[in-house]
């Protein structure tokens, strides 16, 4: 490897290119780009609200995550409930009670979901019904709107719920 | 001794003929019991029998017709996609994996990736965004080098004291293969990094392009992008044409299919990183970005599910470890419930981060009793017991279960995960 990158670094004095990766268009860039920070970098243009959410969901999302977003028993995810029960015996973990950022609903939303057909919402469907979750778990009104403003404004209950990893953490007795 | 396998003790089949495991178990308990019984074996040896031609030289092998390991399966689904298959680590030998056997999880399905079409993109904080083709990363001079792959969730159900009957089932969240491929920092030098660049968000190419961030310290130490397994492109369940290596951290972390590594001045703070790979203290806290996975052992034989059919006598007990933070310097055994730890044999020169096969020479009295193994690795961290374990991260924590592992053994030589009459 110290041989290839020397190898790489004299080239440079010949003027040739001495790397092996080609340039990047930012078009390429653009169409292959889905990383949304918490910050909200990454959020593209559009906007969504509870309301209008709810005709997304009825049609993209229920046939699986069933009317309200209560999920189908052992198949499918619950996207409401479980607040006030992380720090419990019996914890259940949901969008509302244990995810920490908003724009983590967007992100998932828009590159994994509906899980059969992932990708082909607009982002103001992805807007729309990540407003509609959000609303389902009392954490925004009916017609707060969401865009990319708005979005990483929003303080999701378990937000500050998250330490870093602290391993290692059992000391066993020799 | 059983053959290691999946199969049930009570499955088991009477002992009519002899198979060639049965034979070697034979001629084990026959060592230990002296040559006086050597007489009684002493069977007319067969005729040789007209010999048969066999078959032609074949494009790609496979295995003998008479041998059956194979992944389990997860319990029936509606999304068959997300879902985990596991290796039979009981029917393995030495430290590598049979690729054919490397467990699987991903959470949206193996996609069908053509290679020619499959590009790698680098962008975020660097000098010159880049894009790579799998040709384009066979120009780099390749590395080699074996690595244990775990999914941090291997084990979990340990910690609710719901315990797995076998090591397939207990441990099988783990493999071990000789990756081949390209150090990503190789990469990162042409792609020439931003100083704020401290994160790199990494996406796969599967139907969620599923990504996590990773530390840029990681990917400037070991981490790999490779595209070869066991001598073989990798197989499409692994993440084909390419995928991210980052030897001893949490499965979910070694993007498959690799498409995408944006360079960033902190994390995504991604799904897979926050609902999920996250593990819950008994206060509610999650503690987050737990990538190493710390040092385990199990004993693949005698183990859950198996039988001990040769009786009382010399019994060789052997298994597997391995740690996240570099060799493995020991493995104990104990045969009498965690009373007395008796060093195990190391076999082969340890890799780092890789699987290390481990035995001890056993003499079975014949009486009830538990089996156990216990790593230390090269950072002088020991496995844990589970009550230590539960006492510290409670039942709920989740994921990066690596307690120590009990197997019971009855007088009948059926081993079981749970002690007689519990
Ligand atoms: C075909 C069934 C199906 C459809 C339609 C569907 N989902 Fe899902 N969803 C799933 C499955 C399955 C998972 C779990 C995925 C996994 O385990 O990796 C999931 C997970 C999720 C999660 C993560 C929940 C958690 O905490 O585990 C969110 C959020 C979500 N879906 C939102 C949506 C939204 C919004 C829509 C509509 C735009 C949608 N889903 C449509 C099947 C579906």
């Amino acid at each position: 490897m110290k041989t290839f990158l020397l190898i790489a670094i004299s080239c440079i004095g010949f003027g040739q290119t001495p790397r092996v990766g080609r340039p990047a268009t930012e078009e390429t860039i653009k169409a292959m780009d889905l990383t949304v920070f918490p910050d909200g970098r990454g959020l593209p243009p559009g906007s969504g609200t509870a309301v209008k959410g709810k005709d997304v969901f009825k049609e993209k999302c229920s046939v699986c995550h069933n009317d309200k977003g209560e999920g189908r028993q052992g198949q499918y995810p619950a996207l409401v409930g479980g607040a006030g029960t992380i720090n419990t015996p019996k914890p259940i973990k949901t969008v509302g009670s244990y995810w920490p950022y908003a724009t983590t609903v967007f992100d998932y939303v828009r590159r994994a979901m509906p899980y059969d057909q992932p990708g082909t919402l607009k982002p103001d469907e992805v807007y729309a019904a990540v407003a509609f979750v959000l609303n389902a778990n009392g954490i925004i009104g009916d017609n707060d709107e969401m865009n990319a403003m708005t979005l990483p404004k929003v303080k999701m209950p378990n937000r500050d719920g998250f330490v870093l990893d602290k391993r290692p953490d059992v000391k066993a007795k020799k | 001794m059983k053959t290691p396998g999946t199969r049930k003790p009570e499955e088991e089949l009477p002992n009519t003929k002899p198979s060639r495991r049965n034979l070697i178990a034979l001629s084990a308990s026959v060592a230990a019991a002296g040559l006086t019984t050597l007489a009684a074996c002493n069977t007319k040896p067969a005729e040789t029998a007209p010999s048969m031609l066999g078959t032609a030289p074949s494009k790609y092998g496979n295995r003998s017709p008479h041998e059956a390991a194979a992944r389990s399966l997860p319990p029936e689904s509606k999304t068959p996609s997300t879902g985990a298959s596991r290796t039979p680590l009981q029917d393995t030998y030495g430290i590598i994996t049979p690729s054919s056997l490397h467990f699987e999880r991903h959470h949206s399905g193996v996609p069908d990736i053509d290679p020619a079409k499959h590009e790698l993109l680098i962008h975020g904080l660097v000098e010159q965004p880049l894009v790579y083709s799998l040709d384009d990363l066979k120009r780099f001079p390749a590395q080699s080098r074996v690595h244990f792959v775990e999914c941090s969730g291997n084990g979990r159900s340990e910690y609710s004291g719901n315990l797995a009957p076998d090591p397939q089932a207990s441990h099988g969240l783990a493999s071990c293969s000789e990756w081949t491929g390209v150090p990503v920092k190789l990469l990162l030098a042409e792609a020439k990094l931003k100083p704020e660049a401290k994160w790199l968000i990494a996406e796969g190419g599967d139907a969620c392009k599923l990504t996590r961030s990773i530390p840029l310290a990681k990917l400037l130490d070991d981490a790999m992008i490779v595209y070869g397994q066991n001598g073989e492109p990798i197989r499409p369940e692994q993440g084909y044409p390419m995928r991210l290596l980052l030897p001893g951290w949490e499965g979910n972390t070694n993007i498959k299919w690799l498409r995408r590594l944006n360079l960033a001045d902190g994390p995504a703070m991604t799904t897979h990183e926050t609902a999920f790979y996250t593990d819950l203290l008994p206060d509610g806290k999650a503690r987050q970005f737990s990538f190493e996975n710390e040092a385990k052992s199990v004993i693949t034989r005698p183990a859950g599910g198996q039988k001990i059919a040769a009786g009382p006598g010399m019994h060789d007990i052997t298994g597997l470890a391995w740690s996240g933070r570099g060799k493995i310097t020991r493995v104990e055994i104990s045969t009498d419930g965690g009373r007395i730890w008796k060093d195990a044999e190391l076999q082969m020169a340890g890799f780092a981060k890789a699987f290390t096969r481990f035995r001890m020479p056993w003499i079975w009295d014949g009486s009830a009793t538990s089996i156990q193994s216990r790593a230390t690795d090269e950072t002088g961290y020991l496995q844990p017991a589970a009550e230590e374990m539960l006492a510290v991260r409670g039942r709920n924590f989740g994921y990066h279960n690596n307690q120590i592992k009990t197997w019971f053994v009855r007088a009948d030589g059926t081993v079981s995960h749970v002690e007689q009459g519990a």
